[in-house]
Order: C-alpha cells, then structure tokens, then sequence
C-alpha cells in the first residue's frame, strides 16, 4: 500500500484521500442543505394564515379555508393560493382538532397503503391518479360529477362518501377496492387530502386539470 | 442436487457456509417476487383479477418488499462469503449469526403472512408497530424495523471483528466495512414518523435514493472488484485504485443527486439547480465502471491467452453476469435515470410509468445481475470447481431474463411517454386525464406487451433456478471423469 507511484494518478493512497474528502464535503452540504429546507418545510402557524404569511407547508387549519391552484407572474408556474374561511365538514376546526384530524388522516394514508396504489407529491405506484391536488379536482367541485354520484353538496361529503365504499361509486374499470375506511377515518384522510394540496410543490402537476385553456387566471 | 453440496461444500469455512444460507433465501424471494410483480401486472389488464381479495397494492408491496429483501440477503450473503478470502478470519460472532439468520427468516415470514392475510389495519398508531408503515419500499411495521437493525448489527459485528483482526487490511474491505455502516445507518431515517408530508418524504428519499444511488452502488464497486480479480485474475493494485476512484465519483455525484427528488415535494426551488447538476454526473462513474470491467477482462484475457494459451475466465456464468451488470446498470440507472433527471423533463414525466422502467432496468442492472455473479462465483467454491462454464441453461437463462426485462422495459417507457405527453403536457395530470391516457390503445397494448415480456423474464429465472441447484454437481462430477479441466466458453 506504501508503494511509492510514479505520479499521483497512479497512486493509490491519492485517490483514497480524495474520495474521503469529497465524500465528506458532500455530506456536510447535504445536512447543511437539510437544515434550511427543514426550516422551510416546517408546518406554518394558524397565526401565519390569519396573517397572510406565504408558508410552503401550511397549517393544518388551512381545512378552515379555500383552496386554489393558480398561475403565478412571479414565478411562472402554478402556485397555492389559500382564500376566504370556509367551513370543513360544516364547522370551523380548532388548531388542536385541526392537527388530531391530520394526523389521524395520515396514519390512515398509511395503514390503508394508498401510496402502492396512488402517487402522493408524485411518489408511489401508477395504478390510480396522482393525489397531490385531488382537492381540487373538477370531478369533486360543485356541478361536478361526484357530489351528483354521491348526492352530497360539498367536497369534503363527496370523498367521504366515496372513500366509505369506492366500489359503489366507480367511474372506470379499473375500481378502487373497498378497505374498510370509517366515518372518522375518512373525514381524517378527506383533511389530510385538503391539507396537502396547500402545498407549495413548485407548480407540479402543471395545468393540473386545465386542458386547452388559453388564458390563465393570475394570483395577486 | 444442491443441497449435497451444501452439506459437503468443498470450502471448510463456517462463514462461507452461512453465507449459502442467505443465497437460498435470496433465490427464493427472487421468485416470489416475479410472481406477484406478474399479478399486479395482470390487474392492469384485468382490473378485476383478485379485486378486494389480493389487491394491486397488496401485490406490488410484496413484489418491491420481496425485491429489497432478497438483494439484501444475497448482499449479506456475498460479503460473509468474501469475507474469509479478505480478511484471513472467520466471522467473530459465528454462532449469533448463525441464530439471526434463521430470526430474520421467520421475521420476514411472519411480515409477509401478514401484509397477505391482514393487508391493511385501522387508522391507528399501532397499525404502523405491527401491520405496515404503508411507505413504498418500506411498508414492514415498525417491529420488523427494529427486528432488523438488531440482525444488522450482529452482521456488522461479525464483518467488523474479522477486519479488525485482518493482518492486511485489504482496499475492498476498507470500502465495504464503511460504506455497510452508512448503507445500515440510512435505514434510520426511514424509521420516524411525521405528519408532514413533505417531510415525510424528503427522509423517505435519504433511505431510497442515497441506498440505491450512493451505498448500494459502492458496494457493488466492491463487490466487482472483488469478482474481476477471482474470474479473470484482475490485478488488486488496479482494481482497488479504480474502486477509490469509483468511490469519489459515485458519493460525489449522488449524495447531493439526491436533490433531484427534490423538485416537487414541497422543498425549496434550489434543489432544482442542486438535483440537476449533481444527478447529471451520476451517470459519470456508471460509465466509468462499464470501461473497467471491459479494461480488466480485455486485459487479462490477453494476457493468459499469449501467455497460457487458455481463457482467462475461471467462471464463464458468472463473468457474463459481471458484463451484464456492467452494462445494465449503465444502461438502466445511467441512461434510463438521465432522460427524466432535469426537472424541466421531470415536471411531466414524475410519477409515470417512466419512472417504472427506469426502476426496472437499474434494479436488474445495477443489482440483480452482480447479486447472481456471486451466487454462480459461491456454487464454484462450494463444488470446488476450478473452472465453471456456461450450460445450455445457464445460456438460456441469461437470453431470457435479459430479454423479458429489456422487453419490459420499453414497454413501459412506450407507457410513459403516452401518459407524459397525453396526460401531463396536453390534459393536465387530473383523474380523468388520468383515465384518458390509461385507455388509449398505445398504452393499452404496451401493457400487454409488458406481461407478455414479465413471462419471459419468470421462465428465465425458472431456468436461473435450476441452474443454479443443479450447475456445481454437475460439474463437480465430470471433472472427476476428466484429466484435464475443459477451457471455459469465453
Ligand atoms: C388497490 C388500489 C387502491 C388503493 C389501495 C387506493 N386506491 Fe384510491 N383509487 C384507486 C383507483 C383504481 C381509483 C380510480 C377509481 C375510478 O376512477 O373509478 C381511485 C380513486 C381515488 C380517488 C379519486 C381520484 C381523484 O383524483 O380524486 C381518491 C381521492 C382516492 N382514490 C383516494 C385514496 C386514498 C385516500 C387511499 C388510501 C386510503 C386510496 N385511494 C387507496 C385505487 C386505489
Ligand atoms: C415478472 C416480471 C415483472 C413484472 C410483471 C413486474 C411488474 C411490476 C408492476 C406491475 C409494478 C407496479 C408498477 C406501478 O406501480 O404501476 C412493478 C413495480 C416495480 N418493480 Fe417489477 N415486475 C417484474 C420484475 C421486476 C424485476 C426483475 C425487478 C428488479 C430487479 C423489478 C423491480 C420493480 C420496482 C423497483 C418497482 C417499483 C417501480 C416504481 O415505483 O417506479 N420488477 N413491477
Ligand atoms: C442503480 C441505480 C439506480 C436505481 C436502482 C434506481 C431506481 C429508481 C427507482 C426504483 C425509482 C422510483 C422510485 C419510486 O418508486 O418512486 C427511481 C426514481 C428516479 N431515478 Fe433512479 N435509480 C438509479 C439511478 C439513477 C440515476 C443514476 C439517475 C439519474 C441520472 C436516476 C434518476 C431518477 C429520477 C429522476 C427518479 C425520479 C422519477 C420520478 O420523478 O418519478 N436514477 N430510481
Ligand atoms: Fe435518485
């Protein structure tokens, strides 16, 4: 191993150092890099919504709210814009009732093993349509097909509806299957779905929903 | 059969012995992993195969669980069987790895059993302890988790104890003995849980990517130096000074091309800039080992013909399956993962069918293929074979795996450019744009044409299988017939 080389780039020992030292270097970028994006996707505040402050990650009362999904100038691609107070599920949820309901709604996401199915944030299996945005998804909206499926007159009835028993309110072939979902399971996951659609996730899925439209609609 | 030579290997090592062990199981969940990768496959075309009874998720969480564990197993089998050549010692816990290997064995057994027969739990926080932790790759409940870091450390141990007492610390063994403690150490990060999605997700990555686009792919660096200098008689010098070399590349260019997960989950715009330079130079060593595996072969091959007048290949099958990986993991990860690395591209195409035949192609590629090189290199020793050739199923087996997943894997790229352009760029990415490109007949066809390929790939493993059990006595026995060992096919 102590062998003297010829020339460095023969030499054993040089390129022993040199992947110690570019190993090392990008790990510490790495975490460096991880503790500023943890202080960006940190969950905002009910605090930060009441006051207008943008978060990436909003609190989990942003199911007290409207949600859409628009161009930005600035930007130049689709952000989230978090609108009027609008009850959820016909109240207004507390931040503690707010965050027990998130939480229950993603331990369900995960013990129900949506994402071998569904892609969250484009992640997971290509069996079922992405969920990022499923919140806003025409097909939920008023005059949409679900809420006539499912004779509810609000988002949040509709999917809960439709989560209880998804066999009975098919649209295609390819059905999703029955996984014994609850009331409350499917309230839970319903906030969790409003809630992840706040995301700001850099204008994926672009156009979302939107073929053909020459003009796009501005946020402020 | 096999399991004569198993119980009367030629090698007098308890650790290369413990070694066939973990090949076995590895062999068998291979299997059992094509099997349920052919049922999700058939509910694509007949949605209503098995529906509420074994559903497509059930069926894909078994076929990437199998697929991660069975490469774990061979990867734990693979270094306990270089691990007495390396380092001069046996394993130091012998007897404790003995009893962990049949621990996670049942663990598994039992973690299967359970993903089939419970499938999905309540939305409960013990579903996550003892049902699934329902995130791709590592659905296994938290139990099995800490089960596993426990069977982890023991291994760890042993290979730790033997290098320690090692005379000669040897270039393969320093990068294995380090990169083994960052591959486990990574597995942490995908233990916790968040509510945060984003989050959630960022750590998920730090487990998926930095394993199979960091860890794992210094440890096959290691693994083929290693078999390069056993095949062919590559010269250590060399090989271990390319390994650094492979080794500066590689985490210098994946452990910030972890960024390129990064484009879409709720993180900042600077990992657009991030993921895209340092996953563009990924592709650079995957190149790099390609040239030094056809380096090495070329030049010892050349060498041994003037010198010996034979080949220089001491172990055809398993040499074919060195190339292989060489090339496929260049052609999988280097030029599969490329197309969709930009986020400019990725924006369209994250979350298609591409993203699975890229999946496929690197996994087989980049894994499969060096994991079944070491189980061919382990039946050489156990029969005590000085020199192993192809059989005609060791042929047949290597034309129909590469074909059935090459098959597949335009399949499912044709799939992901029908969904990206019909899909993402002209309908928008909703459920019914979603819809939409899954029934147009392109798509429809490719599906066929991607089971249709998956069969060919799950009878060139039947034939892998049976090599495998039947190859060594094989020849074991005609060498006992034979002055003069025969030159193996080059
Ligand atoms: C076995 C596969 C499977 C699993 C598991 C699964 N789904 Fe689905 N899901 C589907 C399929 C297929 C559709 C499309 C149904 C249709 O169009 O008729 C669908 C449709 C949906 C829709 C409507 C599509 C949209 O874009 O809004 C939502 C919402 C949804 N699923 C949520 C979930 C949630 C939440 C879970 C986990 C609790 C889940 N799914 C688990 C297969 C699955
Ligand atoms: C018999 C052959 C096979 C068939 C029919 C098959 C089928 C499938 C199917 C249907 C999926 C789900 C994709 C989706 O969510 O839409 C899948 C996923 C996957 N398979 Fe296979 N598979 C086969 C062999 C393999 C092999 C040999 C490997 C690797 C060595 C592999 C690795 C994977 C991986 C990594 C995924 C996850 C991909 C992703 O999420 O992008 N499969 N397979
Ligand atoms: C052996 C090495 C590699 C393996 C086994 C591998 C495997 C995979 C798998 C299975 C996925 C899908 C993960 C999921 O289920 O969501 C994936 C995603 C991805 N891979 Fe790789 N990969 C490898 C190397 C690379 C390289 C070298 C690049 C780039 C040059 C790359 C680029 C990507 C990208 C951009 C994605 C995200 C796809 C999306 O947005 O949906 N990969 N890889
Ligand atoms: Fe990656």
């Amino acid at each position: 191993m102590s062998q003297h080389d010829p020339s460095v780039w023969s030499s054993t020992s040089f390129w022993r150092r040199s992947a110690a030292w570019v190993t090392g270097f990008s790990a510490i970028l790495l975490i460096f890099l991880t503790f500023d994006t943890m202080s960006q996707i940190q969950m905002g505040s009910d605090e930060d919504l009441k006051t207008g402050k943008v978060r990436r990650v909003p609190a989990p009362t942003v199911i007290n709210h409207a949600i859409e999904y628009k161009m930005s100038r600035k930007r130049g691609h689709e952000v989230p814009v978090i609108g009027e107070e609008q009850p959820f599920f016909g109240k207004i949820w507390s931040p503690e009732d707010a965050r027990a309901l998130l939480h229950k709604g993603k331990v369900t996401v995960q013990a129900k093993n949506c994402m071998d199915c569904h892609t969250l944030l484009g992640n997971g299996a290509y069996y079922a349509p992405d969920l990022t945005k499923a919140w806003l998804d025409p097909a939920w909206q008023k005059g949409g097909l679900m809420q006539t499926l499912t004779r509810t007159h609000s988002t949040e009835e509709a999917m809960a509806k439709f989560l209880m028993d998804p066999p009975k309110y098919a649209t295609h072939t390819r059905r999703m299957p029955n996984l014994g979902i609850t009331r409350d399971e499917a309230v839970a996951i319903v906030a969790f779905l409003k809630h992840m659609s706040a995301i700001d996730t850099n204008g994926f899925p672009r156009n979302f929903s939107k073929p053909h439209q020459g003009e796009v609609t501005y946020a402020k | 059969m096999l399991s004569k030579l198993l119980a009367h290997p030629a090698f007098e090592s308890p650790t290369k012995r413990l070694a066939m062990k973990y090949f076995a199981v590895a062999l068998v969940l291979f299997g059992a992993q094509l099997l349920f990768g052919l049922l999700a496959a058939i509910q694509f075309l007949w949605p209503d195969f098995l529906f509420n009874l074994l559903d497509f998720s059930i069926n894909r969480m078994v076929h990437i669980n199998a697929m991660v564990v069975w490469m774990l197993y061979a990867m734990i089998g693979s270094v306990y069987y270089l691990l007495p050549d390396e380092t001069g010692h046996e394993a130091a816990g012998l007897k404790l790895g003995e009893l962990v290997f049949w621990i996670l064995t049942l663990a598994v057994a039992v973690v299967v059993l359970v993903y089939l027969f419970v499938q999905v739990g309540p939305g409960k926080d013990s579903t996550i302890w003892l049902i699934t932790e329902g995130r791709e790759y590592i659905e296994a409940p938290r139990w099995a988790d800490i089960g596993i870091v426990a069977v982890v450390l023991v291994f760890y141990y042993n290979v730790l104890g033997a290098y320690l007492k090692a005379e000669r610390k040897t270039g393969i063994m320093t990068v294995l003995v380090a990169d083994l403690l960052a591959l486990a150490g990574l597995y942490l990060a995908g233990m916790f849980y968040t509510d945060n999605i984003s989050m959630d997700q960022y750590y998920w990555w730090w487990v998926i990517h930095l394993w199979v686009e960091a860890t794992w792919e210094v440890f096959v660096g290691a693994i083929a130096a290693w078999a390069l200098i056993k095949i062919v008689g590559a010269k250590r010098r060399i090989v271990e000074m390319w390994l650094w070399i492979e080794v500066l590349m590689l985490f210098g260019s994946g452990i910030l091309g972890l960024g390129h997960h990064y484009f879409w989950i709720g993180t900042p715009e600077y990992w657009w800039e991030i993921g895209a330079l340092f996953s563009s130079l990924e592709p650079v060593p995957l190149v790099a080992m390609f040239v030094h595996v056809l380096y090495d072969w070329g030049k010892e091959q050349g060498r041994t013909q003037a010198l010996e007048n034979r080949s220089a290949i001491r172990n055809a099958p398993a040499m074919a399956w060195v190339s292989i990986n060489a090339f496929g993991n260049f052609l999988g990860a280097g030029i599969w993962g490329f197309f969709h690395t930009l986020p400019q591209v990725n924006i369209y195409t994250h979350g298609t069918q591409f993203t699975a035949a890229h999946g496929h192609l690197a996994f087989f590629g980049a894994y499969a293929a060096i994991l079944i090189a070491m189980m061919y290199l382990a039946i050489q020793g156990a029969a005590g074979i000085r020199i192993m050739r192809m059989t005609a199923l060791s042929k047949w087996s290597i034309a129909l795996l590469v074909f059935g997943i090459m098959g597949m894997t335009v399949a499912l790229t044709i799939m992901g450019y029908e969904q990206t352009l019909v899909e993402r760029a002209e309908l928008g990415g909703g459920w019914q744009a979603y819809f939409t490109a899954q029934n147009l007949p392109w798509y429809v066809q490719a599906q066929g044409w991607r089971l249709a390929m998956g069969v060919v790939t799950f009878i060139g493993f039947v034939l892998l299988f049976v090599d495998l059990l039947t190859i060594g006595n094989r020849q074991h026995e005609e060498r006992q017939h034979e002055m003069e060992p025969a030159p193996a096919a080059a």
